[in-house]
C-alpha cells in the first residue's frame, strides 16, 4: 500500500503531543436512568486510547457523551482546551472530532456513494477520495450499492471512511470490530495503526482485548459508569491478571 | 366523448392538488414524524396569499406562484419553531391534535373575515404570447376543447412534484434529509445542524401546499374552507400510498384524482366517496397501503 | 412507541374506592339538578356528550387508539332513532334501540377495517371513513340532506314516562348516561380493561403472552361505537333532530377535545370536559366564528401545557385514581 499523501490536519507530528482531549466528572442519563457516575481521562494528541469495560460498562455512552448526543450531562469535557459539555452535537462535529457509531450507522435510504459524501467536511485536509480508496478498495467497487446492501466489513470501512473525509483530526471509533472475520478485523487494525501513523488521534471501545492490543497506546478501564483504571501497551504484561479480573475472561 | 375528457382533466388536475398536499405531508412526517393536519389550512392560505397580493398589492398571478408559497412557508417555519419543535419525544398522536388545533385557529379567523363563500380569482391575462391570452382562453385539440389554465395547472404540477422527487431523491440536500429521516442524532452528529433542516422541511411542505393553493385559487375560487375536506381526501389518498416513497405519493395522487374524474362521468353520485371506497379496499386487501412499509 | 395519555392507570381497591366515592357524588350532584335552576336542556346536552366523550376515551384512553372519526356513531345513531321514531312511529325505547344497534353494526363494520392500522393512521382511517358516511347521509334521502330530520316526537317511554315533560326526560337522559358510564367502568376494571391496557402499553408483548391483540381492538371499537351511538340515540330526545352537524369531522374534533381537556384516560375528565366545552360553546355563541378559534387555541393549549387535562391535574396532584 502507499502511504497517504497527506497527514491528517492539526495533527501534532510527534506520537504524543498534547492534550487533546480531557474528560473530567463526566455523568450522563438516558431518560431517568444514570449512566455515567464521574468518568475521568485524557487522551493526548496522536495517541490510540482505548476503553476497555464490559458490556453496560458505559463505554459506549461515554463517547457519545463526548459528541454529544446524550441529552443530560454534566462535568467537563474539552478538547483542544475548549467545554462542549453544554455545545450540540452538530457543532462538536464541526470542531474536529467524529465519531463512528457501534451499529455502523449505514443509511439504507442513501446508496454508498451518498452515505461515502454526507458528513460535511468541517476543515480542510482531509482524506481524499483516492485516498480513502486505498485504504478501502473494496468501496469504489460499490458506490452504486445501497448502503444496507455492503457485507458486514464492507459497511464497517464504509462508516470509518466517511469521517475520515472530514477532516476531524480525532475519531471515535464505538467497537469496529465487532462481528467480522479474522480477515477483515486485520484490515481494520492495519487502518488504525496507519491513521496513527498519519496523526490522527483515536479513541477506540473494544470487547475484543487481544485486537486493541495490537493498536492501543493506552487503556482505560471502564466499570460502573466510571474509570476504575488505567496503564499504558508498555505496562499491559504487568496488569494482565487485573485485566481478567476486570473482563471477567 | 367531450364530457368524459372533460371530467378526466377536472380528474388530473384535482389529482395534482392530492399529489402536490400527499407529498407536502409525506416530506413532513418523514423528519418530524407529525401527520400535519394544518395542511388544508395551509393550502387555503396560499390561496389567499394571492388574493391579498392580487387586491391589496396589485401583484398578479406569477407573482402569487413565486411570494406564496414563500410567504407561508415562512408562516410554516415559525409555526414549527415555537409550537411543533416542543412535541419531540411525545406520541406521534399528540402531533396531529395540535396541528388540528393550528388547522382550527387559521380557518376560524379566516372565516371570521370573510365569511365562507368563495372570493373570486382570474385566470391571468399575461404574458401575451404566440396567440396566448396569458392562461386564459382554450385550444382545440381535435378531440376535446383544452381550457389553457387548466391544461397549465397539470403540467406545472407535474414538474413541480418530480422537481421535489429529484431534489429529494437525488441531490446532496436531499441526502442529508433522507438521512436524517432514518437516524437524526447520528446526522447531528457528522456535524449537520438538523434542527434547522426540520424547520425547512416543514417550511418546504407547507410551501408546497400553498403553492397547490395558489393554483387552485383560478378554478375553485378562494374560501376559508377550501382545504377543510380537501386534507381529508388527502388523508385517504396517504393511507392508500404510504408515506414511504416520494414517487409512491406523486403516482397514487394522480392516479386517485383520475379515478375520481372517472367516476364523475360514470356515477357522478360516488364522486365524493370513490377515494374513501377505495382506501377501504386497499385496507381489506393490503393493509400496509400500496407502496407504503408498515406502521 | 411511549403510551399516548400521561395519566397512570392502577387498579388498586383504593382506586376503586376513591372512584366509586367520586362516581356517588356525581350521580348525586347531577340527580338534584331539576331543583337547582340551572337550565335542565343544557345538562341533558351536556351528559349525552359526556357519554360521548367517555365512549371516545375508551378507545383512546384504554386502547391507545385515537378515533378521529367517532361523530360517525353519533350521527348514524341519531338519523336511525329519528326515523324510526318519526317515520316508521316506533316507540322512545325501541327508537333507542334501533339507533344503538345501528352505530353497533357501523362499529363492526369500520372497526374491521381501521384496526388494520396503527397509530396515525388509525386516526386518518377513522377520519375518512367518517368523511364518507357524511357523504352518503348527504345524499341519502332519509337524512333530508342539509334540512336534517326535524320535528321527532318524543313519546312516551315504555308507555309510561312523557319525555314531553323536561323533567322526566332529564332523568331518562341521566338514566342512560349513568349506564353507559358504569358500562365503561366495569370493562375498564374488567379483565378484558386490564388486556387493552397492556396492549396499549406494549402490542408485541401482549401477542407475544397469546393475546389475540385484534380481536380485543376489535371488541373494544365495538363497544365505544355502541355506546356513543347510545348517546346519539339519546341526544335525539334532547334536540328533537338529527342533522349533517352530528356527522360532520368539526363533531369529531369536537369530541376528542372534550376529552384532551377532561384527560385523556381518565375515568372522570371525559365528564368534565365535556361540560365545559358545552358551557363555553352556550357562552360564547354570540362570538360566531371566534368559538372555532378558541378551540383551536385550546387544543394547542393542552397538547403544550395540559397534556394530563383537568382531572388528570387533579388526580396528579392528590395522587388519585380519577
Amino acid at each position: 500500500m502507499p502511504e497517504l499523501s497527506t497527514a491528517a490536519p492539526g495533527a501534532v507530528k510527534t506520537a504524543t503531543g498534547g492534550q487533546i482531549l480531557s474528560v473530567k466528572n463526566l455523568e450522563a442519563w438516558y431518560g431517568e436512568s444514570h449512566i455515567l457516575h464521574g468518568i475521568n481521562f485524557d487522551v493526548n494528541a496522536g495517541e490510540v486510547v482505548t476503553l476497555l469495560g464490559r458490556n453496560g460498562a458505559g463505554k459506549t455512552t461515554t463517547l457519545k457523551s463526548i459528541m454529544g448526543m446524550i441529552g443530560k450531562r454534566t462535568g467537563s469535557v474539552r478538547f483542544n482546551s475548549e467545554e462542549l459539555i453544554r455545545t450540540t452535537s452538530d457543532r462538536i462535529a464541526r470542531l474536529g472530532v467524529a465519531f463512528c457509531p457501534e451499529e455502523r450507522g449505514i443509511f439504507a435510504s442513501l446508496d454508498v456513494r451518498e452515505n461515502l459524501l454526507l458528513p460535511p467536511v468541517v476543515r480542510a485536509g482531509g482524506l481524499t477520495l483516492d485516498q480513502i480508496f486505498d485504504l478501502f478498495p473494496n468501496l469504489k467497487e460499490r458506490l452504486a450499492s445501497q448502503g444496507t446492501k455492503l457485507s458486514g466489513g464492507e459497511q464497517q470501512m464504509l462508516a470509518i471512511a466517511r469521517i475520515l473525509r472530514t477532516g476531524a483530526s480525532f475519531l471515535m471509533l464505538d467497537e469496529p470490530t465487532e462481528g467480522l472475520a479474522p480477515v477483515i478485523i486485520q484490515q481494520i487494525g492495519h487502518t488504525i495503526a496507519r491513521l496513527k501513523r498519519e496523526g490522527f488521534t483515536i479513541l477506540l471501545v473494544e470487547q475484543n482485548f487481544r485486537f486493541a492490543s495490537t493498536v492501543a497506546d493506552r487503556y482505560y478501564i471502564v466499570e460502573h459508569g466510571k474509570v476504575i483504571d488505567g496503564f499504558a501497551n508498555s505496562e499491559l504484561s504487568a496488569n494482565m491478571d487485573k485485566l481478567h479480573t476486570y473482563l471477567g475472561v | 366523448m367531450q364530457a368524459l375528457y372533460a371530467q378526466l382533466l377536472v380528474g388530473l388536475i384535482n389529482g395534482s392538488f392530492y399529489a402536490l398536499l400527499s407529498l407536502g405531508l409525506a416530506v413532513i412526517f418523514g423528519m418530524l414524524n407529525i401527520i400535519n393536519f394544518a395542511h388544508g389550512a395551509l393550502y387555503m392560505m396560499g390561496a389567499f396569499c394571492a388574493y391579498f397580493l392580487l387586491n391589496l398589492g396589485g401583484l398578479g398571478y406569477w407573482w402569487a406562484l413565486l411570494i406564496a408559497p414563500i410567504a407561508v412557508g415562512i408562516f410554516g417555519m415559525i409555526l414549527e419553531r415555537t409550537l411543533l419543535q416542543w412535541l419531540a419525544g411525545l406520541d406521534h398522536l399528540y402531533g396531529l391534535l395540535l396541528t388540528f388545533g393550528i388547522a382550527l385557529i387559521v380557518q376560524g379567523v379566516f372565516q371570521n373575515y370573510f365569511g365562507s363563500s368563495g372570493l373570486p380569482y382570474a385566470i391571468p391575462d399575461y404574458p401575451k404570447i404566440a396567440g396566448f391570452n396569458g392562461l386564459q382562453g382554450g385550444m382545440n385539440l381535435g378531440f376535446m376543447f383544452l381550457p389553457v389554465y387548466r391544461g397549465w395547472v397539470v403540467v406545472f404540477s407535474l414538474v413541480v412534484c418530480l422537481a421535489t422527487w429529484f431534489l429529494i431523491e437525488r441531490t446532496r440536500l436531499g441526502a442529508y434529509l433522507r438521512a436524517a429521516t432514518e437516524n437524526p442524532t447520528l446526522v447531528r452528529a457528522f456535524g449537520i445542524n438538523v434542527p434547522r433542516m426540520i424547520t425547512l422541511t416543514y417550511g418546504l411542505g407547507v410551501g408546497l401546499a400553498a403553492l397547490a393553493g395558489v393554483l387552485s385559487a383560478p378554478i375553485n375560487q378562494v374560501r376559508p374552507l377550501m382545504g377543510a375536506d380537501l386534507i381529508i381526501v388527502v388523508f385517504a389518498v396517504v393511507v392508500i400510498g404510504g408515506m414511504g416513497s416520494i414517487m409512491g405519493s406523486i403516482i397514487t395522487g394522480f392516479a386517485l384524482g383520475v379515478v375520481e374524474g372517472l367516476t364523475k362521468y360514470f356515477y357522478p353520485e360516488a364522486s365524493n366517496t370513490v377515494v374513501f371506497v377505495l382506501m377501504v379496499l386497499v385496507l381489506l386487501v393490503k393493509p400496509t397501503g400500496l407502496t407504503g412499509r408498515a406502521a | 412507541m411511549t403510551a399516548m395519555t400521561d395519566n397512570a392507570l392502577q387498579a388498586s381497591p383504593r382506586a376503586m374506592r376513591d372512584e366509586m366515592v367520586v362516581f356517588g357524588l356525581m350521580a348525586v350532584l347531577l340527580a338534584i339538578v331539576p331543583w337547582t335552576g340551572i337550565y335542565p336542556f343544557f345538562v341533558m346536552q351536556a351528559l349525552c356528550f359526556a357519554l360521548l366523550a367517555c365512549a371516545f376515551n375508551l378507545l383512546i384512553g384504554y386502547g391507545g387508539l385515537l378515533s378521529f372519526g367517532h361523530a360517525m356513531f353519533l350521527g348514524t345513531a341519531g338519523y336511525c332513532s329519528a326515523h324510526a321514531l318519526k317515520v316508521w312511529g316506533l316507540s322512545p325505547e325501541l327508537g333507542i334501540l334501533t339507533g344503538t344497534a345501528a352505530a353497533a353494526l357501523l362499529g363492526v363494520v369500520t372497526g374491521y377495517i381501521s384496526i388494520r392500522r396503527q397509530g396515525i393512521y388509525f386516526s386518518m382511517i377513522t377520519l375518512a371513513l367518517s368523511q364518507l358516511l357524511y357523504f352518503i347521509y348527504l345524499q341519502a334521502p332519509f337524512t333530508h340532506g342539509e334540512d336534517g330530520i326535524q320535528g321527532i316526537p318524543q313519546g312516551y317511554l315504555f308507555g309510561v314516562f312523557n319525555l314531553a315533560n323536561a323533567t322526566t326526560l332529564y332523568y331518562v337522559i341521566l338514566a342512560g348516561f349513568l349506564c353507559g358510564f358504569l358500562l365503561i367502568f366495569r370493562t375498564i376494571n374488567s379483565p378484558f380493561g386490564e388486556v387493552l391496557k397492556s396492549i396499549r402499553e406494549n402490542e408485541q408483548r401482549a401477542t407475544s403472552l397469546g393475546y389475540k391483540t385484534d380481536q380485543y381492538k376489535l371488541l373494544a371499537f365495538i363497544l365505544s361505537g355502541t355506546l356513543a351511538g347510545l348517546a346519539g340515540a339519546l341526544k335525539v330526545f334532547v334536540a328533537q333532530n338529527a342533522s349533517l352537524t352530528d356527522v360532520h369531522w368539526s363533531m369529531s374534533g369536537e369530541i376528542v377535545l372534550m376529552t384532551l381537556v377532561g384527560g385523556l384516560g381518565t375515568i372522570f375528565g371525559p365528564v368534565v370536559g365535556a361540560f365545559v366545552i358545552i358551557a363555553m360553546q352556550q357562552y360564547l355563541a354570540s362570538f360566531g366564528q371566534w368559538v372555532t378559534v378558541i378551540q383551536g387555541v385550546i387544543f394547542v393549549a393542552c397538547v403544550l401545557t395540559f397534556r394530563r387535562g383537568v382531572v388528570g391535574e387533579i388526580a396528579h396532584y392528590f395522587r388519585l385514581s380519577l
